[in-house]
């Protein structure tokens, strides 16, 4: 469970935000996920409802979140393209030399809280 | 009154700064930590029993196993005379830079020249989080196919060192030693690639030469 090792470090992270900036109720947490990430929103969600109980400062708080679209670039032709469609090879030249652009974020994007 | 705060923050930088942290204490003890990944089955702790062979008698090695259960492989490195530690991940499918901080400590780094960590075979999840260790490798074998750089390429991008293992076994499986080698240094031109095989011993000097050298350095 990858999600579950994710949510505890966020938490960790929202603790130190919180200490910092006197929170002590976070009702709303928004993550950024790259679609290409390989991080599943869904079971993220599933271990923030399980964790959360856990942590006092996060226990009345929804996890939320918003895609990153994946984008390679291609060094050959230098064009890029939406690597969910076309994945490795280049649809203009068809080379595979392709590196990733954006799209394996994950990103705490902002925090409603108290 | 509820506001708003953004943070944009990786989700990841908490472990970076405890994986920097504790790459900083191995450093001033004289420590390396070497993690070693890879798929179930791949062959970690063939390799390390091999490669403790080789170097046991001329530096201190500690070994930590993680699992998500059982104690098997610290068993088989036990009866090498090694110092070893179990590590139970509690159902996580890898090892952060705390839990691994918590394992050295436990197991005692002191008086050690080379600290393995084992970790939890997978070749996805332990490639995202930085464990602080000094180096990293990945073990492939033969077995699982020459287009595994492809599909999983934050491992490669984050290993030091790749061993393809069951280098024996090429003659009965389509893989394509130079193209796999292709594969991974074009995702991680830096990576040292090593063609072993941990059963018969193959091409295990050269990976403990290489391992010796990195020890020695990370002391001075």
């Amino acid at each position: 469970m990858h999600e579950l090792g994710i949510v505890v470090h966020i938490s960790k992270t929202l603790e130190e935000l919180a200490q910092e900036n006197n929170i002590t109720d976070i009702r709303r947490v928004t993550l950024q996920i790259g679609k290409v990430s390989g991080i599943v929103p869904e079971y993220l969600v599933d271990c923030w409802k399980y964790y959360k109980k856990k942590v006092p400062l996060i226990e009345n708080s929804t996890l939320e979140y918003e895609w990153i679209e994946a984008i390679t670039i291609c060094d050959e032709c230098e064009k890029t393209y939406d690597t969910i469609q076309y994945g490795r090879e280049c649809p203009y030249c068809k080379s595979e030399h392709t590196v990733l652009f954006q799209g394996n974020e994950c990103l705490i994007k902002e925090i409603e809280a108290e | 009154m509820y506001k708003i705060i953004e943070v944009k923050q990786s989700v990841f930088e908490d472990n970076n700064k405890d994986a920097n942290k504790l790459r900083e204490e191995c450093k001033d003890k004289g420590v390396f930590l070497l993690n070693v990944m890879s798929s179930p089955g791949a062959g970690k702790t063939t390799t390390l029993s091999r490669t403790l062979e080789r170097l046991k008698d001329t530096m201190r090695i500690g070994i930590m196993e993680a699992d998500i259960d059982s104690d098997v492989d610290a068993k088989t490195i036990s009866e090498y005379g090694i110092r070893t530690i179990q590590l139970h991940t509690g159902g996580m499918c890898h090892l952060d830079a705390d839990m691994t901080r918590q394992g050295l400590h436990e197991m005692g780094m002191e008086d050690l020249d080379l600290a393995v960590l084992e970790n939890v075979g997978n070749l996805v999840c332990p490639a995202e989080f930085d464990t602080g260790s000094t180096k990293n490798i990945a073990i492939l074998s033969v077995p699982e196919g020459d287009d595994k750089p492809l599909k999983y390429p934050l491992m490669f991008q984050v290993c030091d060192v790749v061993l393809i293992n069951k280098v024996d076994v090429l003659p009965y499986f389509d893989f394509d030693v130079e193209k796999c080698k292709e594969n991974i240094l074009y995702r991680n031109p830096n990576a040292k690639i090593f063609e072993v095989c941990a059963k018969t011993g193959e091409g295990i000097d050269d990976w403990c030469k290489w391992l010796e050298n990195e020890v020695k350095a990370w002391k001075e």
